[in-house]
């Protein structure tokens, strides 16, 4: 904290972040000191909310994609209650259902929320600016071989492609293939190879390098 | 807990209305017909908790829509699908 | 296709190309997404749903100019004012002192 004033709320603008001018951001900043001094919540409530969001990251969802991949009555637990199952493993969406898409050699799920922005934070860690992004959120679902395209998920005609639109109250990831050559790996080994991009569905193959 | 009004495998139409309430059903959707791929749990119907109206509770389901009745020209094959989260209020049986 | 209904209501419009460059979240961008995140935990709104609502009353040209966090920012103001959280006059006069602040720290 390097704030000098005496009613610094926490303010920890870092030097690679600097504090916006923008109009609309200055709205932000003031509904939050106003928040703050009227009471309704505390910079340290605050600095433990951030804390527990950046705490969440793709490894979560590695890790569930792992015991899927090595326990085939763990993943059709997974695959058809996915609030419950991913319990099993200390994790919790509550009050969103959640819901996990399997990949196969012949059908690939790419994941969208047109309407906002819906996304499993709590499993994936936060979005990736262009899942927020008008173009993806535009064109995925109505051209979604020339958006996995640009991703480099280049797909035949022999494989369909399932686009879901996070419309109401589900969060989807998608469970991909498991790598060939993985076959005596460890969990840990497995939930490794598994990246963000592959759990969205903006990317098909996990690289075993 | 009410009973679900839809199963798997039913031929359902997604209403083409425009409620002027915050509504989570988009454009591209409305008045396609679709099949039941998922019957899911009930959840708040977001037109209704808007300012703290109250929040009855509408069921949720999946419809799966072939992406060559939603666009066309469509770029990709006959078996590509469209899969959305719709409140079943907004459902009825297709023709 | 059907007409739009709002300016978030965007799924099958045509557009360009998707910049895949990661951008990392600002400090104030964390500070807001814990903002709107309170504001459920404390009950100054009943559902996110009503976020959603105050996202799709931004014009249009508010939707297209504003990034991702400046639109939920503009969107938590739209609720609690009309909630009476908060009035227009202290919000109004709280920008004005924050504006004010980084006019004298030579931010501006």
């Amino acid at each position: 904290m390097t704030g000098h004033d005496d009613h610094d709320h926490g303010r920890t603008f870092q030097p690679d972040h600097p504090e916006p001018t923008s109009d609309a951001a200055l709205v932000g900043l003031a509904l939050r000191e106003l928040l703050i001094e009227g009471g309704h919540y505390t910079a340290d409530e605050e600095q433990a909310v951030i804390a527990e969001m950046q705490g969440a990251s793709p490894e979560n969802g590695g890790k569930i994609v792992a015991r899927a991949w090595t326990d085939s009555d763990y993943k059709q637990r997974l695959l058809h209650n996915g609030k419950d199952a991913i319990k099993e493993l200390g994790f919790d969406l509550e009050p969103y259902e959640f819901t996990v898409m399997e990949n196969t050699e012949g059908v690939h799920n790419v994941i969208v929320c047109t309407l906002c922005s819906c996304y499993p934070r709590a499993l994936l860690g936060m979005s990736p600016a262009w899942y927020k992004s008008r173009n993806y959120r535009s064109r995925v679902v109505r051209e979604p071989r020339g958006v996995l395209s640009e991703f480099g998920v280049n797909l035949s005609d022999d494989v369909d492609v399932r686009v879901h639109d996070s419309t109401a109250e589900l969060r989807y990831m998608v469970l991909p293939q498991r790598p060939v050559g993985t076959d005596n790996w460890s969990e840990d080994d497995l939930a490794a190879l598994i990246t963000r991009d592959s759990l969205i569905g903006t990317q098909r193959d996990l690289s075993t390098k | 807990m009410s009973e679900p009004l839809f199963s798997v495998g039913q031929r359902v139409q997604i209403a083409d209305r425009t409620p002027p309430v915050h509504h989570r059903v988009p454009s591209y959707a409305k008045g396609h017909v679709g099949v039941i791929e998922r019957v899911c749990g009930m959840h708040a119907n977001p037109e209704l908790c808007i300012r703290g109206d109250g929040k009855p509770f509408q069921r949720i389901y999946r419809v799966r829509i072939p992406q060559t009745d939603l666009w066309a020209p469509y770029e990709g094959t006959d078996g590509d699908k469209l899969e959305i989260e719709i409140f079943e209020h907004w459902l009825e049986l297709a023709q | 296709m059907n007409e739009p209904w709002g300016p978030h209501d965007i799924g099958g419009q045509m557009a360009g190309p998707i910049d895949l460059g990661e951008h990392d979240i600002a400090h104030w961008e964390w500070q807001i997404d814990a903002m709107l995140r309170l504001a459920h935990k404390k009950g100054l709104i009943s559902d996110f749903a009503e976020l959603r609502d105050g996202i799709e009353q931004l014009s249009a040209d508010d939707y297209d100019r504003l990034s991702y966090y400046e639109r939920w920012a503009k969107s938590l103001a739209y609720t609690l004012l009309s909630k009476e959280v908060i009035t227009d006059q202290t919000l109004n006069e709280k920008v004005a002192e924050i504006r004010a602040r980084q006019e004298a720290e030579g931010l501006r």
